[in-house]
């Protein structure tokens, strides 16, 4: 398969400039798959997705009917980022990720950045994603949002924007370990000459940074993971991260808490439990605390956590800084707790409890792109230009009603990657979610989740709404030099 | 000697014990339907009905007969193969044991998860026929996927605890199957005593040893076909892996590695129960057993075998009882 018909139709792409030169650093990948046998590239993608397959990497689909698994797509062509491009993407993570930590303990505490005026109180107060029963709260080094996984999204003019913070519960990490695995085992060849940074290290990381929460000082910190079970869309990753970390992966069920120790139900009788990587949501995490109704919950965990015999990563009450609206400040935060300027800036964001916001978006429906402040997951969202009358009208009148609840962005033009599609390549959008790990210190694996809109047009990647995935390269520094001398 | 392991959830020790059970439940119904089909090609035209005795040794034959009727070579084969509504077909067990191993993914390796997926995706592949198009080498392409799952088992995963509950499982599983193969198929043949040296008769009791794979070692222990020593050869032989003692001993050694309670005592119903049977079958003699009936013996050592399954799940899987134990 060959590059020579395709086009990159306007839109900013990750591998061709627009006059159609191979962008230098993906010039060597290019020639490989380019040198590939007639149908191979296509052999290729079918191996992979036996593969995929027979690995059983599946995720369910909610609203299916329970345990339907469906592999979410993988596409062989990777998507490539230069050493620069990274450290900036890598220092505009942890500048962010530290200045939201401080933002939602001092939400917790003294609220000075309310008090200060630098962010309205009232849109703090009223998120629902806020949690007065997280009020004076401690965790270990002031952290409450141990995992991010940041969604990114490349605009036309090549700029990179932060467009969700998803510091609750993210997922998607284990396919980025997955996809290079997969990639390595089914065409190896196409990392020859080029030097890319391994995601392998993650695993440890993740366990080392969840060791260091411990709430006692013990050798062997025992530390699990607490899934919602199999039939959660993430299951697959769950058990993953539990199987790679070589930690136990508990249900609701597992667990029980006894004079605020928290314990698992194991054959020899009860095991304390120092730490829990938590995927399951606040609303559900204990039914004494949270939603009375949740049976995927442990009663009693909250007061165990608030006495600080357990530790919770992460922290319950983070997802306050992920609603939208409040996203929308986050570059003030920065420049409140860090007093720097954002290195990654946001999407501009209309908030539609602004008079003047909710007036211009009404008129914009068509332009523009409105989400639910409080949802995620591409649920609660209308692409305006992709959208019917009927829809937008639906929305306008959910704006009107609580104009709280929804915020509009203008519509980006995200960028692109060669895709496989049928027996040829064509330009797909794509963002990257870069997973950040923040304990003692903050790390950033270097790659990401990148996700695909695998239909023509579509700008939704959510693997729920048909979207699929690529390998995520982070080129080592000095690989770019090294590929630009062979291209000749 | 108790190796420092990480515990064991009860509810993944609860999964791991029937993963271990229905492979092998899968595993027996492939080899049943198999060797049947084999004899009916051995046996002349009309001579009796066959199918129903296999049914029987699943001890199923009530729900058979209600959805189906006649136990015609088709219905057997589509209700003990591919049956999702019944529980131990082989679709059935395959699902269940393949829904147990995704809840426990962890802890089984990632080789024997991914072989329990390649027996599930076959599965789902053949049964949207009505029945296989070459049932012989269907049955053996599943025996051959629990076969792999076994062995991949030995060598991939450590021998812990969750190790130990699998074949635990798997060695119950398989010494119940053992007994209600040995019982029906007795009682059918038993009237054809008087035709002893028929050549139908070492035909039909040759596929008795053929559905446990014990007619070559069965050869070499005793030669000549007799039902006595078939008897003793499947209850009571302490070397053969499917006979009823051999099944117990190696399912006694699990629970003893399991509590750390040393071989010969007991520390909890369980064991006490398995040492009990174990001890039985160590100094049974089979002239006994049959001059007390053999339905009778096989049918005690189920139910034997049934309350010892029952007394696993209160030691190990409910625990209702807060213990708990020093920090390490």
């Amino acid at each position: 398969m060959q590059f020579s018909s395709y086009r990159t139709e306007g839109f900013y792409d990750e591998m061709f400039e627009t006059d159609g030169r191979v962008r230098p650093h993906v010039q060597l990948v290019l020639d490989i798959i380019q040198s590939l046998d007639p149908g191979q590239l296509l052999r290729y993608k079918h191996a992979a997705e036996r593969l995929l397959l027979q690995l059983g990497i599946t995720f369910n689909v909610y609203g299916d009917t329970a345990g339907t698994e469906r592999i979410f797509p993988f596409d062989l062509i990777p998507r490539i980022i230069t050493a620069p491009e990274w450290d900036r993407i890598e220092r505009g993570l942890k500048q962010r990720i530290h200045a939201l930590n401080a933002f939602i303990d001092d939400v917790y505490h003294d609220q000075k950045i309310l008090k200060d005026g630098a962010i309205p109180a009232e849109i703090v107060t009223s998120a629902v994603s806020y949690r007065q029963q997280c009020h004076g709260l401690n965790p270990p080094f002031g952290v409450w949002c141990h995992v991010t996984g940041t969604d990114l999204v490349r605009d036309g003019d090549g700029e990179y924007y932060v467009l969700e913070d998803n510091l609750r519960v993210p997922s998607g990490v284990s396919y980025v370990l997955e996809n290079r695995e997969v990639l390595k085992r089914i065409f190896p060849g196409v990392f020859e000459g080029l030097s890319v940074r391994p995601v392998n290290e993650y695993a440890g990381k993740l366990l080392a940074m969840l060791e260091s929460l411990a709430p006692r000082p013990t050798s062997n910190p025992r530390v699990v993971v607490l899934t919602p079970g199999i039939y959660n869309s993430a299951y697959f990753e769950h058990s993953f991260l539990a199987q790679q970390m070589g930690v136990q992966l508990v249900e609701g069920r597992d667990l029980v808490v006894v004079k605020d120790d928290v314990f698992m139900r194991t054959t020899k009788g009860l095991e304390p439990v120092d730490v829990i990587y938590r995927r399951v949501d606040d609303d559900f995490l204990d039914p004494e605390a949270f939603r009375a109704d949740s049976l995927l919950g442990v009663p009693g965990l909250m007061d165990a956590y608030r006495k600080g015999r357990v530790a919770l990563a992460n922290a319950p009450g983070n997802g306050v800084a992920d609603d939208k609206v409040i996203y929308a400040y986050v570059p003030d935060m920065i420049r409140y707790y860090e007093g720097e300027e954002p290195i990654l800036p946001n999407v501009p964001t209309y908030l539609c409890w602004r008079d003047s916001d909710r007036q211009y978006v009404l008129e914009n429906l068509d332009k523009l792109v409105v989400k639910a402040a409080n949802e995620s997951g591409g649920y609660g969202m209308l692409v305006g230009p992709h959208a019917t009358a009927v829809e937008r009208a639906d929305f306008a009148t959910r704006i009107t009603a609580a104009p709280r609840n929804y915020i509009a962005q203008p519509t980006l033009a995200l960028s692109r990657v060669p895709t496989i599609i049928d027996e040829h390549f064509e330009g797909r959008h794509v963002d990257l979610r870069p997973y950040v790990l923040c304990g003692k210190d903050i790390y950033v694996l270097p790659g990401g989740l990148t996700r695909v809109a695998m239909r023509k047009g579509s700008l939704v990647v959510n693997s729920s709404q048909g979207g699929g995935s690529k390998d995520t390269w982070v080129l080592s520094p000095g690989a770019e030099l090294q590929s630009g001398g062979q291209q000749q | 000697m108790m190796p420092n392991t990480k515990p064991l959830l009860s509810r993944v020790a609860d999964a791991v014990y029937w993963l271990g059970r229905y492979i092998e439940r899968a595993e027996n119904v492939a080899r049943f339907l198999d060797v049947n089909h084999n004899l009916m090609l051995d046996l002349p035209q009309g001579f009796a009905d066959q199918w129903q005795p296999i049914v029987d040794t699943t001890g199923d034959r009530a729900l058979f007969l209600e959805r189906y009727g006649t136990a015609t070579r088709e219905n057997v084969v589509r209700f003990l193969a591919f049956d999702p509504e019944y529980p131990n077909s082989i679709y059935s067990c395959v699902m269940f044991a393949r829904e147990n191993a995704r809840s426990v993914r962890e802890t089984i390796s990632s080789e024997m998860w991914q072989q329990i997926n390649a027996l599930y995706l076959l599965i789902t592949a053949e049964s949207r026929k009505v029945a296989p198009d070459d049932l012989p080498g269907f049955c053996h392409q599943v025996r051959m996927g629990c076969h792999l799952i076994h062995g991949i088992l030995h060598v991939t995963m450590s021998h812990n605890d969750a190790w130990q509950f699998i074949r635990l499982g798997c060695q119950l599983e398989r010494a119940d199957k053992t007994t209600r193969l040995l019982d029906v198929k007795y009682f059918i043949l038993l009237p054809s005593l008087s035709d002893v040296g028929t050549p139908y008769d070492d035909v039909q009791w040759t596929a008795v040893l053929k559905s446990v794979s014990g007619f070559e070692m069965y050869r070499k222990r005793f030669g000549r076909i007799s039902p006595e020593r078939i008897a003793e050869f499947l209850l009571l032989d302490p070397e053969f892996p499917r006979a009823l003692r051999y099944c117990i001993s190696l399912a006694d050694r699990s629970l003893h590695f399991i509590t750390g309670t040393p071989v010969g005592s007991y520390s909890c119903p369980s064991e006490q129960r398995m040492g009990q049977l174990r001890s039985e079958l160590d100094f049974a003699n089979v002239e006994h057993i049959l001059s007390g009936g053999l339905h009778e013996f096989c049918d005690a050592a189920q139910t034997k075998m049934n309350t010892i399954d029952e007394c696993i799940v209160g030691d190990f899987f409910e625990q209702r009882k807060l213990m708990s134990s020093a920090r390490a």
